[in-house]
């Protein structure tokens, strides 16, 4: 919380009180079995559990990739917006997926992301997949965010 | 002889709609190819739990890439004679230009270089026209026997 009290919460301490509804309004997240599990000012963690659904090689068992795109755009777009000082929706410019080595058949991934600069209309972003630790990645991430301007719902609703 | 290539071309094409048929995440969701020789369009029918935002009923970028990802990987495999399964990806770059809409969403994959060990693609995702892209991917994909 913040240390003044007249001072209006900044925007991550929001989101992390609201962690399970900011899980639970991706849709495709919650499809995915996906949540975060905590948010800081620039930063968040999530997990993605395995889930068959989401096997890409059915000989393997292994999760495809293409959920860890999910994944870590998710843990980006979040970290991104948690480290404004301003509530503000943010979009994916780019995404730039790394992979090391296959997910383990079965087990859950954990993720972290981090946003290390913005300007005034950019937040630049990395993030990491990994079962244990940083140490044995399975991918990493790289991702450009457009802070969009501020709009009414009333505004969005109709796009 | 020529027989003999029309019968490899459509058996490969056949193990390309295989590829989409058994594999879980093609299926959740919800994608179907359609082949015609050595081109492919992917299709992704829109459904309810691809949206990423439900605010502006924004499909999930995640899911766009990874209907990118499998497009790109299918049509190396349509491509790839010696490869005996679908190629896995080295890396990629999404490039998100549009809105995905709550609609339908079309992709196609080209090769820009195929390597003996590595080859490199282009995939695009659109809907209303093709000539306006909805994002596009580039990605790299291990072609080496296995």
């Amino acid at each position: 919380m913040s240390d003044d009290a007249t001072s209006p919460p900044e925007p991550w301490e929001l989101m992390q009180e609201n962690i399970e509804m900011l899980s639970g309004g991706i849709p495709w997240g919650r499809r995915m079995g996906f949540r975060f599990t905590k948010i800081e000012k620039g930063h968040s963690w999530g997990i993605q559990p395995w889930k068959e659904r989401l096997v890409g090689d059915p000989d393997t068992g292994v999760i495809h990739g293409g959920v860890l795109t999910a994944f870590l755009d998710n843990l980006c777009g979040t970290a991104a917006s948690s480290a404004l000082s301003k509530p503000r929706f943010v979009a994916t410019l780019d995404l730039r997926i790394d992979y090391m080595r296959p997910a383990e058949q079965g087990r859950d991934i954990i993720g972290e992301a981090e946003c290390y600069h913005q300007t005034r209309n950019i937040c630049f972003t990395r993030a990491w997949a990994y079962h244990e630790s940083r140490d044995r990645v399975i991918a990493t991430a790289a991702g450009a965010f457009a802070i969009n301007k501020p709009r009414s719902l009333d505004s969005m609703r109709a796009m | 002889m020529a027989e003999d290539m029309k019968l490899t071309e459509a058996s490969r094409a056949d193990e390309v709609r295989a590829f989409v048929e058994r594999t879980p995440l093609a299926q959740e969701m919800g994608l179907r190819c359609e082949v015609m020789g050595d081109e492919m369009t992917m299709i992704m029918p829109y459904q309810e739990k691809l949206i990423g935002n439900f605010m502006i009923k924004a499909i999930h970028g995640g899911a766009i890439g990874a209907f990118l990802e499998i497009t790109s990987q299918a049509q190396v495999f349509l491509v790839t004679e010696h490869l005996l399964r679908p190629p896995r990806p080295i890396n990629l770059t999404i490039d998100y230009l549009r809105q995905g809409h709550a609609k339908d969403l079309y992709a196609r994959a080209e090769i820009t270089k195929m390597g003996r060990r590595m080859c490199s693609v282009r995939a695009e995702a659109w809907q209303d026209e093709r000539s306006k892209p909805v994002t596009t991917l580039m990605a790299h994909f291990m072609v080496s026997g296995d």
